[in-house]
């Protein structure tokens, strides 16, 4: 299987840190040296809380190998930056999509399906499937 | 007839109106969000004005999208995609006419206000910019002013309700007493447009 056909993942948090963390927890979930492009999308360029446009396009840019991309968002202006970016049309790659699932969980869940080979449909589902594990 | 000189010095009033009042909305935002509307707000119109000076768009619909384009990249905060949808799809109901009549505006504000409820999920009385938004466009039948006067009282009317959508829904019934950024910044983006009208 090549790689270039594996669904990519970005993380899209209000925090630099949170994003680039949870990318490296999910990917090290997924076996540590999984080949799922993953990107984090945290923060504004020059630092500080936020979410912005231009590090979402390029991070799905950056994690587009033709098979689509799914999207994580945490909250508030992360999960409209997203909806209002995939409304624009042109701004991300064709296939994009933005999940609605639990963003650490959720990151986990679309890692580790993604290595499978899996498509967009799959990862999308076993993403969202993450709002299902219960805790207590 | 609007034309698209009309429209950017709309924008141009916009951002400074919100220059004047990025320490307010601010301080609105302290209590129930996160202390960073005025600051978000300033940032965006400032690259929309810069943005409209440096592309020049020809007609009403250009200068709108761009405008909108401007605000979801440069914002940072929520009231970026909320703000630029709100223009973006107020600029693509405009299509590319070179001018366009005060009830093509209305009509297009409409549409605008529409993708504001359907990107936040907000509905009238949510304490949201929509409750000062809607009032507006509803009011501009009766004229620039008219709007205006809605669009304020709109944000003023917030004040006693209880948030449902962002942040501040996270404290329910302690975001009663607060007005709400987003609907007092609405207001002023019809101030706007109403100070461009009346020139």
């Amino acid at each position: 299987m090549s790689e270039e056909r594996l669904v990519g993942i970005v993380l899209v948090s209000h925090s630099a840190d949170v994003a680039a963390s949870v990318a490296e927890l999910a990917k090290g979930l997924a076996g540590g040296t999984t080949s799922v492009p993953v990107a984090p999308a945290g923060g504004r360029p020059g630092g500080g809380l936020g979410t912005s446009a231009e590090l979402v396009s390029a991070a799905a840019a950056s994690v587009d190998r033709g098979a689509g991309v799914a999207v994580l968002t945490d909250l508030g202006s992360a999960v409209l930056t997203v909806k209002a970016l995939l409304a624009e049309g042109d701004e991300l790659p064709d296939n994009t999509r933005l999940v609605d699932a639990p963003f650490v969980e959720g990151a986990v869940a679309a890692v580790v399906t993604a290595a499978t080979g899996a498509g967009l449909d799959a990862v999308e589902a076993a993403a969202v499937e993450a709002y299902g594990y219960r805790k207590t | 007839m609007l034309d698209a000189d009309f429209f950017r010095r709309w924008m141009t009033a916009t951002a400074a109106l919100v220059d004047r009042e990025a320490e307010r909305l601010t301080a609105l935002d302290s209590p129930i969000g996160d202390a960073d509307h005025g600051s978000n707000l300033q940032r965006g119109f400032t690259a929309v004005r810069t943005a409209l000076e440096k592309e020049a768009p020809d007609t009403p619909g250009a200068t709108l999208t761009l405008a909108g384009r401007v605000l979801i990249s440069t914002v940072g905060g929520a009231s970026g995609p909320l703000y630029g949808t709100l223009l973006r799809r107020t600029g693509k109901a405009l299509g590319d006419a070179p001018e366009v009549g005060e009830d093509q505006l209305a009509e297009a504000l409409r549409a605008g206000v529409d993708g504001v409820m359907t990107l936040g999920g907000a509905a009238p009385g949510d304490k949201t910019m929509v409750d000062a938004l809607m009032p507006a466009v509803d009011a501009l039948g009766d004229g620039f002013a008219a709007a205006r006067a809605a669009a304020e009282e709109g944000a003023v009317a917030t004040t006693p309700l209880q948030a449902r959508k962002g942040r501040a829904s996270y404290l329910g019934e302690r975001s009663i007493g607060h007005q709400d950024p987003g609907a007092t910044s609405s207001a002023l983006l019809i101030a706007a447009l109403a100070e461009v009208a009346e020139a």
